[in-house]
């Protein structure tokens, strides 16, 4: 094993709350909430001296207001990390996270850091997707876009269009699934020790914030079948079939396998290759497709490869156009075994470290898988993807 | 039955008060055990932190009460109070307290705040406090009373006041602190830093204290405690070791509560009676029995709220609160004109002094000047070594030392005065040198800048008939020293101009100084009523009264030093000097003392130990002023002399204020308060001589009406 092998250390999350003003979030800032998952990271490594900390890179889709002013700056130093550790912002909408993982990845390869922070925080509830945006006139006048791009519901819509077969049952169904796994899950105790409480102030006096908002374990299939289409007449996608609004944050530590070795950190995962890629704007969430694609050509691996996938759920219909056409059955022991962003939530710009902590965890309890992936779909089309090994498999590190 | 019903007369009155509410929720811990935290929050912004009023304290106790029953049932595992962000409390709502209508009513304040925080005790649940932000008097009581205390890091501050305001820790903490932490530490928070200008403890010394348990940083405060009470829960040890033993109990006690005595009857004198409220209950407090304790926590408040001294001390609380932050007959602050560079003319001690200070607060060039490039120089070198001291002490950072350093010039040509905004004087105390530096100066100013004097007595109007423009010159009297004495008077001539006044307000805040506005009257206010004073305490020993007789007379008022080691403070030279303008001004009532300028030639008044604290009079200065008494000269009683300053005071304040010297009584106090160190006790001066029936024999009537006083029933 090379020494600028780059390693998952640790990752955590807040717990995700339901986004608007009965939200358990509604008084709580979102860098505090992404302060709160650092500070809670780096309290569960105190291997790691904080001026060992080469970069910290913090992604949010809506970077104004209480989510603006370089979050990895801002949150570093209201975490209380020396003002010797750098800092910045990054934006890749809903990958904002993987794409701060991949970067200082990156940077860890070229030998640039030893370690960095990387995580992401999105409060819907405060910034609710796209509230400030002013896109450019050109994307109407010239027809760059359609319309429906820039509304993630109408381009899972058209997902359902363009693949007849993806239907609105089968959408239901995989819903329904993701609530029973998380529950399933939660009710095993996987998802909980990855979570950072967070103290909640509200009207009626602080609480704090041990688990997610959002489940509802209850859901079945009639109620699902219920629902109303708000996004086209007679269409396919609920919001019971899709990723709620939601606030939350993430955190994770990566490092080079000599520096987590050097330091006595852990490694939960190693990061084998990432790519991103970008699909017609209008069908964003097919992206995963081709950015899984291209990331397992690199890795020089096959689908086959693969034992565990973490994907993000932004629509039950986006994940089953992945599923589709890689051959794997829509309840696929290896899709998101624990449940996902339909049941959790997706706080846009945090959710990929949420499914990075979730696979890590797998891997420590799976030996016997090597690989797996995260994957995920991004505003305005885009797909990215990061393939990982599972540090506990017998042939770890010992090349393909 | 509610808490309320408990006490029916704070029941009974309406209160403006804006109340606490205790919200309660309840959290469950990692380990699954629950714990309801109750949140205390008024409900308003950072800016109006929690205040303990009655109705917080029946909702509290109220709250509490249902939160034990609960435990009792087994419901919740522990009960744990915070408070809304920046703020546990800050202590009683002092604004309540001149609405308590009788003595009965107020009685019932103490017991209160023992039966609903005394609840955090001995619940059949372990009890916590999280200190998260400013805790303050009854705020940090609270915390006092729970089993276990954690403290945010980042808590502004942590104190127990009420002796600052004529008060006790009369809700448990007299007695609790020093079972908590020892006696000598609980003395140094409830008696020593109070009366340091009522110093507030930082989180770190809170913890080192004792006063918390654990401290956590602010970032996940709330969440930290929570694991930690968790843990203390499952069984995790809480270390004390700074509760007392039997040996401390026994010997340091008895020995440390002496001291404490001794040490502040040596600076305060006898008459503040808080203080000594206090130690009685910390001595009572050797016996760790609470209840009587309480009882006598109870005894204490019921004689102090409705007492004189608390009354004073509020109405003086409120002065340095809030009128001396606006002060009275200012003008328009928007008339105010900018000070981008300021102009000291002269070079000696002041004149460096008011250097330092302007170049810290205001942040602009500063250049000096005077006759002769050594002096200049020579200045220049000593405010450049006294930023360099600031920064080898860390009160400034080197770069803000490289910077002050820059600001700071000299020049011997007035015309490198042409862009100062702001010009003050700080030459020799004589009209005609005055004059002639303003007449010297004024030509290379430019039509907007505003020329200010320190004089302490000279006349401003006289002053300005030098100037061009009489309109642009204003007094600004400190007082010494000035880095460390908190009070301008701001000095007006019928000349003088709003946008002037306004300037010199701006300049004076921007120092961050108060400053109270009078008119161009001799001695303005401060001195003149030291100089009566002293005046009459040279008098009175030239006519043969016994140096220690003048002493006894003034000791009722309880003043911060006796009349003889204030005139050995501002300079025997000063002090005649003083005295002479004074009595040139109006020889009727201000008595000059030739004896006192023999004293100063001789420079000699007090003896002084090893030490240099006075520790009585010379012999040889009880010789000179024998030399100045006349042969028809009458000494005066004890009671005489004190009659004779409680009026002369009355008179003199009385005629201040018919002349308009200042706006009003308040702003008289307030001076006495900022400018010479006078007691809350006294509430300046003016409450005291309504009180002891002055202003009735000098002009029958009051200062204040209704008079700054508790209720007689």
């Amino acid at each position: 094993m090379a020494n600028d092998d780059v390693v998952f250390v640790d990752g955590v999350r807040t717990p995700f709350g339901r986004a608007g003003e009965k939200g358990m979030y509604w008084q709580t800032r979102a860098d505090d909430l992404a302060v709160k998952a650092l500070t809670g990271l780096l309290e569960r490594n105190p291997n790691l001296p904080l001026d060992r900390i080469d970069d910290v890179a913090i992604a949010a889709t809506s970077q104004t207001g209480d989510q603006g002013l370089t979050l990895g700056r801002t949150v570093g130093m209201l975490a209380g990390l020396p003002v010797t550790v750098p800092g910045y912002a990054i934006d890749r909408m809903c990958a904002g996270a993987m794409t701060a993982v991949a970067a200082v990845g990156g940077g860890v390869a070229f030998g640039a850091y030893d370690v960095a922070i990387a995580g992401g925080v999105e409060h819907m509830g405060r910034h609710p997707m796209g509230q400030d945006a002013d896109p450019n006139p050109r994307f109407v006048a010239e027809k760059l876009v359609s319309m429906d791009a820039l509304n993630m519901g109408k381009t899972a819509e058209r997902i359902h269009d363009r693949f007849p077969q993806l239907t609105k049952e089968r959408s239901d169904r995989y819903a329904m699934r993701s609530q029973q796994k998380y529950a399933a899950a939660l009710a095993a105790g996987n998802i909980q020790p990855d979570l950072i409480p967070v103290a909640t102030q509200s009207a009626a006096g602080w609480g704090l914030a041990t688990a997610d908002e959002a489940p509802r374990p209850e859901t079945t299939l009639e109620g699902l079948a219920s629902l109303k289409t708000p996004f086209r007449e007679h269409g396919r996608v609920t919001a019971g079939n899709a990723s709620g609004l939601n606030d939350g944050a993430t955190m994770s530590i990566i490092a080079s396998a000599s520096a987590a070795k050097e330091l006595g950190l852990g490694t939960k995962m190693r990061m084998v290759s990432f790519a991103f890629a970008g699909v017609e704007p209008d069908i964003m969430g097919i992206g995963p497709i081709p950015s899984t694609e291209k990331a397992l050509r690199k890795a020089g691996l096959s689908i086959d490869d693969i034992g565990l996938f973490e994907l993000n759920e932004a629509f039950a219909v986006q994940i089953l156009s992945f599923t589709d056409h890689f051959g794997i059955d829509d309840d696929d022991a290896r899709i998101n075994p624990w449940g996902g962003a339909i049941a959790i939530g997706h706080p846009l710009a945090s959710s990929g470290v949420r499914l990075m902590v979730q696979l890590a965890r797998q891997f420590e309890q799976r030996p016997d898988v090597r690989y797996g992936v995260t994957a995920m779909c991004v505003g305005l089309g885009q797909g990215g993807t990061v393939v990982w090994e599972n540090p506990h498999h017998k042939r770890y590190g010992k090349g393909n | 039955m509610a808490i309320r019903d408990e006490f029916p007369l704070l029941a009974a009155v309406e209160f403006d008060e804006v109340v606490t509410h205790s919200h309660v929720r309840d959290i469950s811990l990692p380990s699954g055990r629950t714990v309801a935290l109750v949140t205390l929050d008024n409900g308003r912004d950072h800016t109006r932190p929690s205040t303990l009023g009655p109705a917080t304290l029946f909702e509290y106790g109220d709250v509490i009460e249902a939160q034990r029953a609960r435990a009792a049932k087994g419901e919740i595992d522990a009960i744990a109070v915070t408070g809304k962000p920046y703020f546990l409390a800050a202590g009683a709502d002092l604004s309540n307290v001149g609405d308590l209508p009788d003595r009965a009513t107020a009685a019932e304040l103490p017991k209160l705040g023992h039966r609903v925080l005394g609840l955090l005790h001995g619940a059949s649940v372990p009890t916590f406090v999280f200190i998260n932000g400013l805790a303050l008097g009854g705020g940090l009581e609270i915390a006092l009373h729970a089993d276990y205390r954690t403290i945010n890091s980042a808590a502004p501050a942590v104190a127990l006041p009420e002796t600052f305001l004529g008060l006790v820790p009369g809700w448990g903490g007299a007695t609790i602190l020093p079972n908590l932490i020892g006696i000598e530490r609980a003395l140094k928070v409830v008696i020593e830093n109070p009366l340091k200008q009522n110093r507030v403890l930082k989180p770190s010394e809170a913890l080192e204290l004792g006063i918390a348990d654990v401290m956590f940083g602010p970032a996940n405060y709330l969440e930290s405690s929570l694991a930690w009470a968790d843990a203390v829960l499952g069984g995790k040890k809480v270390d004390r070791p700074h509760t007392p033993g039997t040996l401390e109990r026994t010997v340091k006690w008895p020995i440390a509560l002496k001291i404490a005595r001794d040490t502040l009857e040596k600076k305060l004198g006898t008459v503040p009676l808080a203080p000594y409220r206090a130690l009685d209950i910390m001595e009572l407090a050797k016996k760790n029995d609470r209840k009587a304790g309480f009882a006598a926590e109870d005894a204490a408040l019921a004689e102090l709220i409705p007492g004189d001294q608390f009354a004073a001390s509020i109405y003086a609380f409120d002065l340095v609160q809030k009128r001396a932050k606006r002060p009275a007959g200012a003008p328009d602050k928007a008339l105010a004109k900018p000070v981008s560079k300021v102009g000291i003319i002269g070079a000696g001690l002041m004149a460096s002094q008011f250097a330092l200070l302007f170049v810290r607060r205001l942040q602009v060039p500063v250049v000096i000047t005077d006759l002769d490039q050594a002096r200049v120089d020579a200045a220049v070198a000593g405010i450049h070594g006294e930023i360099d001291k600031l920064a080898g002490k860390g009160r400034v950072s080197t770069d803000e030392q490289q910077r002050l350093k820059a600001l700071i010039s000299g020049t011997i040509d007035k015309a490198d005065f042409a862009d100062c905004d702001w010009v003050i004087e700080a030459v020799f105390e004589e009209l005609g040198v005055k004059q002639q530096v303003f007449r010297e100066i004024e030509p290379h100013l430019s039509p907007e800048a505003v020329l200010a004097t320190n004089t302490s007595g000279l006349s401003i109007e006289a002053m300005a008939a030098a100037l061009q423009h009489p309109e642009r010159l204003v007094g600004f009297h400190f007082f010494n020293p000035v880095a460390v004495m908190p009070l301008i008077e701001v000095v007006k001539t019928p000349a003088t101009d709003d946008a002037t006044l306004a300037t010199a307000m701006r300049v004076a805040k921007d120092l961050k100084k108060n400053a109270v506005i009078t008119r161009d009257t001799p001695g303005f206010v401060v001195n003149r009523i030291l100089a009566k004073l002293l005046g009459e305490a040279m008098h009175a020993v030239e006519q043969g009264t016994p140096f220690e007789d003048v002493v006894e007379a003034q000791r009722g008022f309880g003043f911060p030093m006796d009349p003889f080691v204030l005139l050995d403070l501002v300079g025997l030279k000063v002090g005649a000097h003083v005295l002479d303008t004074h009595h040139t001004a109006a020889p009727d009532r201000f008595f000059e003392s030739k004896a006192l300028h023999e004293l100063a030639e001789a420079g000699i008044l007090l003896e002084k130990d090893a030490k240099g604290e006075p520790k009585g009079i010379d012999k040889r200065a009880r010789k000179i002023v024998a030399k100045h008494t006349p042969a028809d000269a009458k000494p005066l009683t004890v009671e005489e002399l004190r009659l004779r300053i409680e009026d002369g005071l009355a008179d003199e304040i009385k005629r201040m204020l018919d002349d308009d010297v200042v706006e009003a009584a308040e702003d008289i106090d307030l001076c006495m308060i900022l400018g010479a160190g006078w007691p809350f006790q006294m509430g300046g001066i003016t409450p005291y001589l309504d009180r002891v029936g002055a202003s009735e024999r000098v002009f029958g009537g009051t200062f204040h009406e209704p008079r700054i006083e508790g209720p007689k029933a």
